[in-house]
């Protein structure tokens, strides 16, 4: 993999968030607060698996199978953000984890769409998993108290994981700089209605060692890789 | 058990459910005459095959038989999402695990389905989830057991969908209308399900030994809970013969419970495992299976609270329930300060108008 062109592997941080985030939401499954939320919760799960799918598809000769890349890969080899590796917290965590994500990730397809075959498709999902995200961030903030509480909670301590979107990816010619100021001028109309105060604090971990791009990740994330790939490792070599 | 008011004619779904009777229902059930041709309508209309719809008057203990039914029936979707749910983490496969989790939500839109099919008879979500936290309302009993492997998975969608199946289908056909139609969709999708669960259990038997003994192990764990899943002998089914009359149900336990092994012999044989009974064998004279007898009091017992994982599957649903309230306060609230803000903006117009 050292000896690839970072152009080959331009996408596989995009497919590593889908699957991280979707792992993520699947463990919602079961415990959501209403029936209504299984079920969407579960659409974007969905969709963020197909998404990942289609672009391991697209990294197939570079990394061999979509099971190979999920499956067989250390902890430093993910190239996904630290955002969506992120545990879900309680309910008003894991809306703003998604609004945060679904605004980064919906115009950054956008954007991709003339070059990236699955890049309008998965646009207009993320559109919907963003509006739904906003949805809830709405009756969140403005709910109750204790809502409103949590909801500004997960926003300050969630923070500090969205600078690191905005570092460019070696090999998406993507307009970076344009791209974080439209997520936040997003994001600050979306808590201005919502009643909640966008954070102040930094909007990135301190250490200069880097992040999730660069196969740093956080504690929670092993033991995330850890559950997901024990029993494909246990069986070397075996179909499922 | 209490009887229920009729909830009046023209109380169907979307309206406010579960709420006071209506006294005009109330005159009409104490005129001894009215009631009497009410009946016979209702009795023409059940022995013509034709559907009753919520508008329809139709006998108290129908309304109650079929609440307490689907109702049961819906917990038993949203509680028999918990042990394929335990899987999806750790599924061996992104295909695997696509398909599990598209499986798992299906069940959650089958209980959305089922509760509101028994809206449409007066009784709302809130009242029957309450119902099942507070153990008043029971859910199928195979959800008690758990899933150790992965091959639990697919012994689940190939035993358990597959008898649901047949446990089902003659649902479709069932004398309530908004109960049968809810059935068409979700014997659909049950059936996915079934064929999904077999072709995983295909892949592992068709795999390495040790796929294939974990395949061997959870079918020999799941083949008698799903034989139960039947219900008790007709013989011993305290609900059968009325349910059977009023075109609710429309075959017998035994004999759903005989057609399922008639079914599930073959496959195995095609998925090279075996079934662990002695005791089967093809009976010529009967043009059936034969089986071993069950272990009704194993039944009896996991029916009681006693199961492996009977507190388990109520907890997790209890505490999904509770540490949603927040939210679920959270969207009333929210949705009432919108609908207050839109009054005082309608308001507070005209005067702006005249200022
Ligand atoms: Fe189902
Ligand atoms: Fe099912």
């Amino acid at each position: 993999m050292t000896a690839t062109a970072p152009q080959a592997l331009a996408t596989l941080p995009l497919a590593d968030d889908a699957l991280i985030l979707s792992h993520r939401l699947g463990e919602w499954a079961g415990h959501a607060p209403v029936l209504e939320e299984e079920m969407a919760l579960a659409n974007i799960a969905l969709d963020l698996l197909g998404q990942a799918r289609a672009l391991y598809a697209g990294l197939a000769e570079v990394l061999g199978g979509e099971d190979e890349i999920a499956f067989l890969r250390e902890e430093r080899a993910f190239r996904n953000c630290q955002l969506v590796e992120q545990p879900n917290g309680d309910f008003a965590h894991t809306m703003v984890r998604q609004l945060f994500f679904s605004a980064y990730q919906q115009p950054l397809y956008a954007r991709l769409s003339p070059v990236l075959p699955l890049a309008a498709k998965a646009a207009s999902e993320t559109a919907y998993h963003r509006d739904h995200a906003e949805q809830w961030t709405l009756r969140l903030g403005d709910g109750t108290e204790e809502s409103h509480a949590r909801t500004q909670r997960a926003a300050d301590a969630l923070w500090r994981y969205t600078g690191e979107l905005f570092q460019p990816v070696e090999g998406l010619d993507v307009a970076w700089q344009e791209l974080a100021e439209e997520w936040h001028a997003d994001i600050r109309d979306v808590f201005g209605r919502a009643g909640l105060t966008v954070p102040e604090g930094p909007s990135e971990g301190a250490w200069s060692a880097g992040a999730g791009r660069q196969g740093l990740h956080t504690e929670p994330f092993g033991r995330l890789l850890a559950e997901m790939q024990h029993l494909h490792r246990s069986h070397p070599g075996a179909t499922w | 058990m209490t009887p229920v008011t009729s909830p009046p004619r023209g109380h169907g779904a979307g309206e406010g459910v579960s709420g006071t009777p209506d006294p005009a229902a109330r005159g009409r059930a104490a005129d001894p005459e009215a009631e009497r041709s009410l009946q016979a309508a209702f009795d023409a209309a059940v022995a013509a095959d034709e559907r009753i719809e919520p508008r329809d008057w139709m006998p108290d203990a129908y309304r109650s038989t079929l609440v307490r039914q689907i109702a049961q029936h819906a917990h038993s979707e949203i509680i028999g999402m918990q042990p394929e749910a335990n899987w999806i983490t750790r599924a061996p496969s992104l295909r695997r695990k696509a398909i599990l989790m598209a499986k798992v939500q299906d069940e959650a839109g089958h209980g959305l389905y089922l509760y509101g099919a028994a809206e449409t008879l007066g009784t709302g979500r809130d009242e029957l989830l309450d119902k099942l936290h507070t153990g008043r309302q029971k859910y199928s009993s195979i959800f008690n057991y758990p899933t150790l492997t992965w091959a639990d998975v697919g012994a689940i969608g190939w035993l358990v969908d597959g008898a649901a199946i047949t446990n089902q289908v003659p649902l479709c056909r069932c004398s309530y209308g908004p109960y049968a139609r809810a059935m068409v969709r979700i014997c659909k999708e049950e059936s996915f399900h079934q064929r999904q669960g077999y072709e995983l259990l295909l892949a592992l038997a068709r795999g390495t030994e040790a796929q294939r003994a974990m395949a061997q192990d959870a079918v020999d764990r799941w083949w008698w809970p799903s034989l139960m899943m039947f219900g008790p002998p007709d013989d011993e089914s305290a609900h059968s013969a009325q349910s059977m009359a009023w075109k609710i149900k429309r075959h017998s336990n035994d004999e759903l419970r005989q057609r399922f092994v008639d079914i599930c012999v073959p496959q195995a044989e095609a998925l090279g495992l075996t079934l662990p009974d002695p005791e089967l064998r093809w009976n010529e004279e009967r043009g059936h299976w034969d089986f071993g007898a069950i272990d009704w009091q194993e039944f009896r017992e996991v029916l009681k609270g006693n199961g492996p994982c009977n507190e388990q599957r109520l907890n997790q649903r209890r505490a999904a329930h509770e540490n949603g309230a927040w939210v679920r306060e959270a969207a009333a609230a929210h949705a009432a300060k919108q609908a207050a803000r839109a009054a005082q903006g309608a308001a507070s117009a005209p005067r702006t108008a005249r200022s």
